[in-house]
């Protein structure tokens, strides 16, 4: 029986671009979509309805990691046998879906992690690369795990996986959180090369070095806690 | 006794009975008020008796009582820093589940009849 693929898009302020993202993915034969507005201020909201695509709207902005929980929760009451990740602001393809979800499909792991330093990463700032570098070392320190690139939203997870993973940090940390998570409950997973555009517009929204200390700092902070 | 003694002392008493009303209106539990307690009433046995952070001290090591008050006053407000700021993150998560269960609600309310899987 073919494995329902349901595609969560967490998104914030992403008017510019939400439309011709839920496009491209429909034009991929991808209709199990779901974006979480985050408590957005502009018209994402009006333009996914427009769309006829499902949307989960949080009333007040809870973070990227909180509407992903979000998404993948209400993915798995709708029954998805597999939960695609997926960016709002344009920087994944969705012909690469196919890619991600294979491994899962073929029931060789429970989750794959995109890796755009094993595929493609097209313009990617210097500055940018040297934080990921340093994330990657990071989470090698933190989970103990050895991957080529550790905050990348483009993943994919199998319902069982989806539903042992649990995301409880609200911002950026989400994506070593999930890391931390496979290692800890021995999850099967695999990195899978794919492209991810750096436009003008991704780079402005995307994550500085001082955001990446904080993600740090939380991440150590929750450990200290437990 | 010398009138900072005094001011000292009838400071703690007043916070002592802050703490004690705070008891009675149940706005802290009987372990919170064990605690304050505890803090308040060691704060009048050193101001009444001034000798005994520097006999402390000097068993400790450290040079001077002021510096043991200061060094120990220092470590208990990183703690409670460090406690507030937990306490703080996990009002973040409980508002977060608050926030998600609303709507998935709303969402289930207002899934469009011809929505279909693949």
């Amino acid at each position: 029986m073919e494995k329902s693929v349901f595609i969560v898009i967490p998104a914030y302020n992403e008017e510019k671009m939400i439309g011709k993202v839920i496009r491209e993915l429909k034009e991929n034969n991808y209709n199990n979509i779901i974006v979480v507005d985050d408590g957005s201020k502009d018209s994402t909201s009006k333009i996914v309805e427009s769309l006829n695509t499902n949307i989960i709207t949080h009333i007040i902005n809870r973070g990227q990691g909180a509407a992903l929980q979000t998404g993948t929760e209400y993915a798995l009451r709708k029954g998805a046998d597999i939960i695609v990740h997926f960016d709002a602001d344009g920087q994944f393809k969705a012909e690469e879906i196919k890619n991600i979800t294979q491994p899962i499909v073929n029931e060789e792991v429970e989750v794959t992690l995109g890796s755009r330093f094993l595929g493609t990463a097209v313009n990617i700032p210097h500055s940018k690369k040297i934080t990921l570098k340093l994330g990657i070392l990071f989470t090698y320190f933190f989970s103990g795990l050895k991957l080529t690139d550790t905050h990348n939203g483009f993943r994919a997870l199998s319902r069982d996986a989806a539903q042992k993973i649990l995301i409880t940090q609200d911002k950026m940390a989400h994506a070593s959180e999930i890391v931390d998570e496979i290692k800890k409950k021995k999850i099967k997973f695999k990195e899978i090369p794919v492209t991810v555009i750096y436009s003008e517009y991704s780079k402005k929204k995307g994550q500085s070095i001082f955001n990446s200390i904080k993600i740090a700092f939380n991440l150590i902070i929750k450990k200290l806690a437990k | 006794m010398t009138i900072i003694q005094i001011i000292l002392i009838l400071f703690i008493i007043f916070a002592l009975s802050r703490v004690f009303l705070r008891l009675k209106e149940g706005t802290i539990s009987w372990k919170e008020f064990s605690f304050w307690t505890i803090v308040w009433t060691t704060g009048i046995v050193i101001v009444t008796n001034p000798k005994i952070p520097g006999r402390i001290s000097y068993t400790i090591g450290i040079g001077r009582p002021a510096d043991l008050i200061l060094y120990t006053s220092t470590a208990l407000l990183f703690y409670l820093v460090f406690r507030i700021y937990i306490k703080l993150n996990q009002m973040e998560e409980s508002t977060t589940k608050i926030v998600r269960e609303v709507s998935i609600e709303k969402a289930r309310k207002n899934e469009p009849k011809s929505n279909k899987n693949n």
